[in-house]
């Protein structure tokens, strides 16, 4: 007797799936713990897993069907087994093209993909969309779904608790797809408590039941204790604390219209995403681009990339651009080395691999010590804009907003969807006075509204 | 340091002990002229002569009821069961009297009796000779049980048991006593209630007493080489009283667990543990806590199926592979 699977319950929120792509033929054995096909979910692309052994007898829907939770998507027996398909009721909901296909169409993105969030961390999906969605809709809290008994350790759900880590989405490696410990590490490591507000497709995602740890309670919020300052902390508070009452900062902004460079990465992307790596392949981040972008301008305007030494000021002959990762006991500066004679694919290859060392400790001193300028991208936060504490002996800081759809006046006096991010420039005033950083800001926006520019 | 048999360190713990306290006498049968049905006991009776080594008739309940009486008025007897599975014949003497006197005169009369012999199946001897009942002894309240799982364990536990104040209960492997283990010729004791690491592992806790320590073993072997699973194995050696910090420390640090006993599932010795760990770690738990005991039948007489009745270590690799 053949046993039917139903299109799951993948997350809290989801009503259907859509069947990306099978993974087994007609025909082929499966057993547990098999990865049946992609599911694409209002969250997330995820895969079908085999809770039977067998042979995939029938697959009852096609690549691209939507599928109400629930419903068959496919007949599991055993082999040899005849499967008269009209003994299951067949419930394919109807096509939802432009809907699905409307979030892509637009091809945007927002700049947050940098060094909070972590580059490995990108949906296979990637064409995001506009930040805005997040914000535009009212929050509202759908009644937590009983129905579905979440697969977790004890121990995996405490880490989780303590981390922070939403485990909802996460897909369990244990037995029975149960989430065990690795897999929260693996979270963690990830960057997974970076939640985006957002999905891999662009869409903005409801949010989910209210965690434990934000539930009322009558205790304290927190227990009271005396956290030992660790080296890292310590050399955080006394730079920062050594730049910020001794660097006379003055802090310059621009808005930057990012509609260009988010064509741009999606043009690129569309050619290269899909290369193995050692080929080239992989994703350019809207970071790789500001990070490609700042290198060009310093080249453009040295007397930023400059260093106050008292009695003369440091030109430096080439542009080392650093860009901080939150890590968990802080933050750390990993340096692209030269990078104004990089390519924007080797910068994002190298950035990748310094967020990735950096969160797992692996840094070594000489890759986050002796950059020239740094970036620090909050975009992923949402932030529409910060200004940041400058990274001695560097003489100015770059500070990365999310890019935020927004009316804009266009050239014939309409109001338009734009796309903006905002670019706030902290600066040494003993090295680097207003017109030269309103230079520098000038150009660096001219490089991102014109990304040909950083050919010429 | 010499290796010697299980077998010899149990006979030089009772000729240490013997030697050491005029008190301490053996009751059993065939345990003198015979040197014992395992030879356990061999060379004692020529050394220490018939008021200390005495035969008994064919009659478990008799000479338990009078190795009581005795250490009632300060004798020290060490009393042989052939098997453990003829405890059953002298069940209201061992489980009933013993450990209920001193709770029954106020504290007034203790009972420094041990009640020794070997407590396994895997031997082809039948249903009525293969009964483990550790778990019967170390449920009530007032009995100690302890289960060596090798020569030096065995001889350090039973010079402790025979200088504890109160009924300790001993359970030997036959399938043990022609094995050799390191032994220290100087004298040593290990206390009842210490549970021993014999392997530190990372990956999974498995928690065993008796020779299901060396099953243990040679499974966390096979994961190691095989699987690249990292065991660690708990020795409890006394069930009563039970190391359940060591239970629970080992628990927290690999958050996973597989109990291995020879005592049937049902209420067996497992089952207990099992409740203390959900009990106490069950925030550090990864997976369910997983049992490996004997099958849940009369013990098979066949000896190929007998061989996969009580724990292997092929079913130990498999419990493991099943949470992992």
């Amino acid at each position: 007797m053949a046993t039917i699977i139903e299109m799951p319950k993948l997350s809290d929120t989801m009503t259907a799936g859509t069947l990306v792509k099978w993974l087994k033929k007609e025909g082929d054995s499966v057993s547990t713990g098999d990865m049946l096909a992609e599911v694409e979910t209002d969250k997330a692309t995820m895969e079908l897993e085999s809770f039977e052994d067998g042979v995939l007898l029938k697959q009852l829907v096609k690549n691209g069907a939507e599928v109400p939770v629930g419903s068959p998507v496919a007949a599991i027996g055993e082999k040899g087994e005849k499967f008269d398909p009209s003994s299951v009721k067949q419930e394919s909901a109807p096509e939802k093209e432009s809907e699905q296909d409307a979030p892509k169409k637009e091809q945007t993105e927002e700049a947050r993909t940098s060094e909070k969030a972590e580059p490995r961390e990108e949906t296979a999906s990637g064409e995001a969309g506009g930040s805005e969605t997040a914000q535009e809709e009212p929050p509202s809290e759908p009644a937590p779904d009983t129905s579905r008994r979440l697969r977790i350790s004890p121990l995996a759900r405490k880490l989780a608790r303590e981390k922070g880590v939403p485990v909802e989405r996460l897909k369990g490696s244990g037995p029975g797809g149960r989430i065990v410990k690795a897999d929260i590490q693996a979270a963690l490591e990830q960057g997974v408590p970076a939640d985006t507000g957002k999905d891999g497709a662009g869409r903005s995602k409801a949010p989910a039941g209210v965690p434990a740890m934000y539930a009322a309670s009558g205790g304290t919020i927190a227990e009271e204790k005396d956290i030992p300052v660790s080296n890292m902390r310590g050399t955080i508070a006394r730079r920062l604390l050594e730049s910020k009452t001794q660097i006379p900062h003055y802090y310059l902004e621009v808005e930057v219209d990012a509609a260009p460079i988010l064509a741009a990465r999606a043009s690129i992307n569309a050619s290269i995403a899909e290369l193995p790596p050692e080929k080239g392949g992989g994703k350019l981040s809207v970071n790789d681009f500001i990070m490609k972008a700042a290198a060009e301008a310093l080249r453009r305007v040295p007397a930023v990339n400059c260093s106050w030494a008292d009695s003369s000021i440091k030109q430096h002959p080439a542009a080392h651009v650093s860009f901080a990762v939150a890590i968990d006991e802080g933050l750390i500066t990993p340096v692209i080395f030269d990078a104004h004679a990089k390519t924007l694919r080797h910068i994002s290859a190298e950035t990748k691999d310094l967020a990735w060392k950096a969160k797992n400790k692996k840094l070594k001193p000489e890759e986050f010590t002796g950059g020239t300028f740094c970036v620090s991208n909050l975009g992923m936060f949402g932030l529409d804009r910060f200004s940041a504490i400058i990274n001695p002996p560097n003489a100015a800081i770059l500070a990365v907003g999310a890019t935020r759809k927004i009316p804009v006046v266009s050239g014939n006096d309409q109001i338009e969807i734009g796309h903006r991010m905002a670019l706030t420039l902290s600066c040494d005033h003993r090295v680097v006075d207003g017109a030269t950083g309103a230079e520098f800001l000038a150009t660096l926006r001219n490089l991102l509204e014109n990304p040909a520019l950083m050919l010429a | 340091m010499p290796q010697i048999t299980y077998r010899k360190a149990l006979n030089d713990a009772f000729a240490e002990e013997l030697e050491r306290d005029e008190n301490v006498i053996m009751l059993g049968e065939e345990i003198a002229q015979y040197n014992g049905a395992y030879k356990v006991t061999e060379g004692l009776h020529a050394r220490f002569g018939d008021g200390r080594i005495m035969d008994t008739p064919i009659s478990e309940a008799g000479f338990a009821g009078l190795g009581i009486g005795a250490s009632m008025l300060g004798v020290r007897p060490i009393i042989e069961l052939m098997f453990w599975s003829f405890s059953y014949v002298a069940f209201d003497q061992l489980f009933n009297n013993a450990p209920m006197i001193r709770y029954m005169s106020g504290g007034l009369i203790n009972v420094p009796i041990v009640v020794r012999g070997p407590a396994n199946g895997g031997t082809n001897v039948g249903a009525t000779h293969s009964h483990t009942p550790e778990n019967f002894a170390a449920y009530t309240p007032g009995l100690k049980v302890v289960c060596p799982s090798n020569a030096y364990d065995a001889k350090g536990l039973m010079k402790s048991a025979v200088r504890d104040n109160d009924p300790v209960f001993v359970m030997e492997n036959t399938l043990l006593y022609g094995q050799k283990w390191d032994v220290p010729e100087e004298e040593y004791l290990i206390p009842l209630g210490k549970a021993d690491i014999k392997r530190e592992g990372t990956d999974i806790s498995l928690i065993a007493h008796g020779r299901c320590v060396i099953t243990c073993l040679e499974a966390a072997r096979v994961l190691k080489e095989e699987h690249e699973i990292d065991a660690e194995v708990v020795d409890l050696r006394s069930i009563r009283p039970l190391d359940q910090e060591a239970i629970i420390d080992s628990v927290k640090k690999t958050n996973r667990a597989v109990l291995v006993d020879e005592n049937k599932p049902f209420c067996g010795t497992s089952a207990q543990i099992a409740a203390l760990i959900q009990e106490h770690a069950f925030d550090y738990l990864d997976a369910p806590v997983k049992r490996v005991s004997s099958l849940d039948a009369p013990q098979i007489y066949s000896k190929p199926l007998e061989d996969e009745m009580v724990p292997n270590a092929k079913r130990i690799v498999k419990a493991v592979q099943e949470i992992l």
